[in-house]
């Protein structure tokens, strides 16, 4: 994906998200730290722009809620910022890449301290597979299959996919969320 | 981003930490100000971890604010109140620090009258040992959430977001020499830059006062409060007096007290600052306590996040990630 075919995926998205919620009343745009946060605020311009209405975009970092803490270093850094009480809110999560679905438990969890959501939606750029939980997107970008052994780059310039050496036996949760 | 601390697991002296260790806790506190924040103010981070507060010396405010601290992530606390346990039938410390140890804790959070306890208790116990103050020695977690206090303030005032307190110029006034937050705020501070000057009745300055990293040592009060950044007063004791070759409570106030007088030698922008508890009308009136350039209880609430940070760097990493990463294989 180049920055052009990411431009689209994100204002197909935004299309596909006010179609299915019957316009933008009570939306809340949620980037995932880090790697969510930018998606999250081009994805609410583009949802201000096809409604006219601004759309409250919130931060999260979801690290004091992973279920890997204390199996690897886990630092509290990214700032969480939610904008507005999420109660009765539809709230669309957008992280970069989804392959366990652990960052997408632990965010669930962290969102219900903000408030009890209407409903809960996830948008990413890259679904890679993998999945560990029953999670699934609602939005997806680009469905890309890759082999446990790869890694995926998403950033803004487009999606890199590159290669690493993993011990045998493996599983894709305890592969760095850095190389997700 | 793994540092000797996280190795270590212990926090018992802010020389552990360093420059970047802490700037690497202050950057954490702040994700916990946000958690504080929150309508549902606690999060799951430490959940099944479990942590001793064992004080052998009395003291409210440390105690309360480790407490909520370790309630805030979801470990589980032990509060050890030492009147009611063994010690009062004669178990020794290590004994008792042993105890609580082999109960399986995952932290022992610990106050002593001795300098260097927690530094012998490390010694002892596979729990990781946060220092709440020994002696006359060390206060970490005070002079962390000082400087935290104190950089919040200067952005709040500066309206810019500094990244440490260079520059700023810190005058710490009264028992130095007895006190333990003294040392790890002098510590703390001018590892950020801070500029210290230490005013106190010679008798009351520590011994080897010439290798502390501050800028200057006086005697005389008002001379230095209008060049002054930030003003620490720290409390004083009774039975002091006569170490300093004063009379009494009210020398010691004339001389060195915080009063409404001499506040008005300050500069408009000059923060006051105080580990608690006050002792109102000797070291600092009560007007300059409770004026608007007081930071006491903002030092107070953030006593709270700060240890959140602390704990959390500790118990947040297993020993076998930690070696992991020190095997560069994390």
């Amino acid at each position: 994906m180049n920055p052009e075919d990411l431009r689209r995926a994100l204002v197909r998205i935004a299309h596909e998200i006010v179609e299915r919620n019957h316009g933008t009343d009570m939306l809340v745009v949620v980037g995932l730290q880090t790697g969510g946060a930018p998606f999250a605020r081009r994805l609410a311009e583009h949802l201000r722009e096809i409604s006219g209405n601004a759309i409250p975009l919130g931060l999260l970092d979801v690290a004091l809620y992973r279920d890997d803490i204390g199996t690897r270093p886990v630092i509290a850094h990214s700032l969480t910022e939610i904008p507005v009480d999420l109660s009765d809110r539809v709230v669309i999560i957008v992280d970069d890449v989804l392959f366990t679905g652990r960052t997408v438990r632990a965010a669930l969890d962290a969102l219900a301290d903000y408030g009890r959501a209407r409903a809960v939606q996830l948008a990413v750029i890259v679904d890679r597979g993998h999945r560990e939980l029953p999670i699934r997107p609602d939005y997806v970008g680009k469905n890309l299959p890759t082999r446990l052994d790869e890694t995926v780059k998403v950033s803004e310039e487009g999606v890199v996919i590159g290669e690493f050496e993993i011990a045998e036996g493996t599983t894709a949760s305890e592969m760095s969320e850095g190389s997700s | 981003m793994i540092d000797e601390m996280l190795v270590r697991r212990n926090l018992l002296s802010i020389e552990d930490l360093g420059r970047e260790g802490i700037l690497e806790i202050l950057r954490e506190s702040e994700t916990f100000v946000e958690v504080a924040s929150r309508r549902m103010p606690k999060v799951p981070a430490l959940r099944g971890k479990t942590i001793a507060i064992a004080f052998f010396e009395k003291s409210t405010r440390t105690r309360l604010s480790f407490e909520m601290a370790a309630k805030r992530l979801s470990a589980d606390t032990l509060t050890i109140d030492i009147s009611a346990s063994s010690m009062s039938k004669g178990e020794s410390l290590r004994d008792t620090l042993e105890t609580i140890d082999a109960l399986g804790v995952d932290a022992i959070v610990m106050r002593h009258q001795s300098s260097g306890a927690a530094v012998l208790a490390s010694k002892w116990v596979q729990a990781s040992v946060v220092n709440a103050g020994d002696g006359q020695h060390e206060h970490p977690t005070q002079a962390l959430l000082d400087a935290f206090t104190l950089r919040e303030a200067i952005r709040r005032f500066q309206a810019a977001s500094v990244e440490d307190l260079s520059s700023c110029r810190v005058t710490i006034v009264g028992d130095v020499r007895h006190s333990r937050v003294a040392r790890s705020n002098v510590l703390a501070l001018s590892a950020l830059g801070a500029r210290i000057t230490l005013v106190a009745p010679r008798e009351l300055l520590p011994v080897s006062v010439e290798d502390w990293p501050i800028e200057a040592v006086t005697e005389e009060i008002d001379s230095v409060l209008p060049g002054t950044d930030a003003c620490y007063v720290l409390r004083i004791q009774h039975e002091r007096m006569v170490d300093a070759g004063l009379s009494d409570l009210g020398e010691y106030r004339r001389n060195f007290g915080l009063t409404i007088e001499r506040a008005q030698r300050l500069a408009p922008h000059a923060l006051i600052m105080h580990p608690g508890p006050l002792n109102r009308g000797v070291e600092i009136d009560s007007q300059v306590a409770d004026g608007p350039n007081s930071l006491i209880r903002a030092q107070v609430r953030n006593g709270v996040p700060v240890r959140m940070a602390v704990l959390f760097h500790l118990l947040g990493t297993s020993r076998n990630a930690v070696e992991e990463i020190d095997d560069g294989r994390g």
